[in-house]
């Protein structure tokens, strides 16, 4: 097989993955969504409300909707989740063809390591320092900073892991094969951990430090008069909570989906190379 | 079906030990295979980058957030940052 199948595959794996995983949203996101929504609509009209009672001018009408909701939480999630599962499948299918016949296991079970490897250094252990929100957590005005932490996240983890494979590769002849993967393991969580450790946790931002103190993350704290009475809650934990459990599962599903059906193909594609050959020689 | 590994890949196409040396036999040589790679490499990256980034902390399109809003849903439940 060649570079041109190993993308192609991967472009229709990624694809698949992202179908799966755009139903999986539509089922367990949206809902989420929704309900995060309808808390940053209310908090904006209790603070505006209180605002108003504190002598401000009422501010002018709503926010201007440049793709509608229904649009939103249907097809632009769906393409959102396609094209992610393209993205990763393309960059899948790279690593999976540096790969392929250099090492002594079976195409499936290396498609499924390296979906594995993927998961766990572009999502999974980001997600630990940096886990995804819904709406109305997280604050305008640090996008730039916890795009920038989030990518520091995602490329250091990439960076672990080439770094435990190294030092797996130069153990194994020593320690032999399991006790230099258990090694690399432990190096892999070691420096994961001492750059989650070093990066700031997103509530130790300049302006929300400045806003509400020191915290680990920006999620809405309660609003408060004067006296310190709450007016409109906090952030409801259980759609926290829900939102990022279905977000981990989706992403588990996405890659899951994406080294299965890349290795059945390639290992299908393979057989029937080893058959036609089978038949030109038998032909002579 | 594991761990028979004095079977020949072509009397035995179903085993793991077949299945690993026809994969060995079919091993790419990367500097034939260089460009599709690298296109590969490039058109994941530009993709991740709109879904997941263009339009919130840096925009391609200029000062619109079309991109942004129309993939909003995905890049919060992905794990991107956004608004």
């Amino acid at each position: 097989m060649e570079a041109r199948s190993f993308v192609l595959r991967g472009v229709v794996a990624g694809g698949v993955a992202g179908l799966v995983a755009w139903l999986f949203a539509l089922v367990f996101a949206e809902p989420q969504i929704e309900a995060a929504i309808a808390y940053e609509e209310g908090r904006g009209e209790a603070e505006q409300a209180l605002a108003v009672a504190g002598g401000a001018a009422p501010a002018g009408g709503a926010e201007e909707e440049i793709v509608s909701r229904g649009v939103q939480a249907t097809l632009g999630v769906g393409i959102g989740m396609v094209g992610i599962g393209i993205a990763v499948g393309l960059l899948f299918a790279v690593a999976y063809t540096l790969l392929h016949g250099r090492v002594a296991l079976r195409p499936r079970v290396l498609a499924l390591l390296v979906a594995g490897a993927g998961f766990l250094t572009i999502y999974a252990t980001p997600f630990v320092k940096y886990p995804a929100s819904p709406p109305a957590v997280g604050s305008d005005e640090t996008i730039g900073d916890r795009t920038a932490l989030y990518l520091v996240m995602v490329i250091g983890s990439l960076v672990f892991l080439a770094a435990a494979v190294a030092v797996t590769r130069l153990l194994r002849e020593r320690l032999g094969t399991w006790n230099a993967v258990l090694v690399g393991g432990v190096v892999y969580v070691a420096l994961a951990a001492i750059l989650m450790s070093v990066l700031p946790g997103l509530g130790e931002l300049t302006i929300n430090v400045v806003e509400s103190g020191p915290r680990v993350s920006e999620t809405p704290l309660p609003l408060r008069d004067a006296s310190g009475a709450i007016l409109y809650p906090g952030f409801d934990a259980d759609v926290l909570y829900s939102f990022r459990v279905a977000s981990f599962t989706a992403q588990a599903l996405l890659w899951g989906v994406l080294g299965l059906v890349f290795g059945g193909l390639v290992e299908r594609r393979i057989a029937r190379e080893t058959a036609d050959r089978a038949t030109e020689a038998s032909a002579f | 079906m594991d761990g028979d590994v004095v079977v020949r890949p072509e009397e035995n196409p179903v085993t793991t030990a077949g299945a690993v040396a026809r994969a060995k036999a079919t091993a790419v040589p990367a500097s034939e295979t260089l460009p599709w790679l690298i296109s590969a490499v490039l058109v994941g990256l530009a993709l991740y980058f709109f879904i997941g980034i263009d339009q919130g902390a840096v925009s391609v399109f200029g000062d619109t957030s079309y991109v942004h809003e129309l993939a909003h849903d995905a890049r919060h439940f992905l794990g991107f940052p956004c608004h």
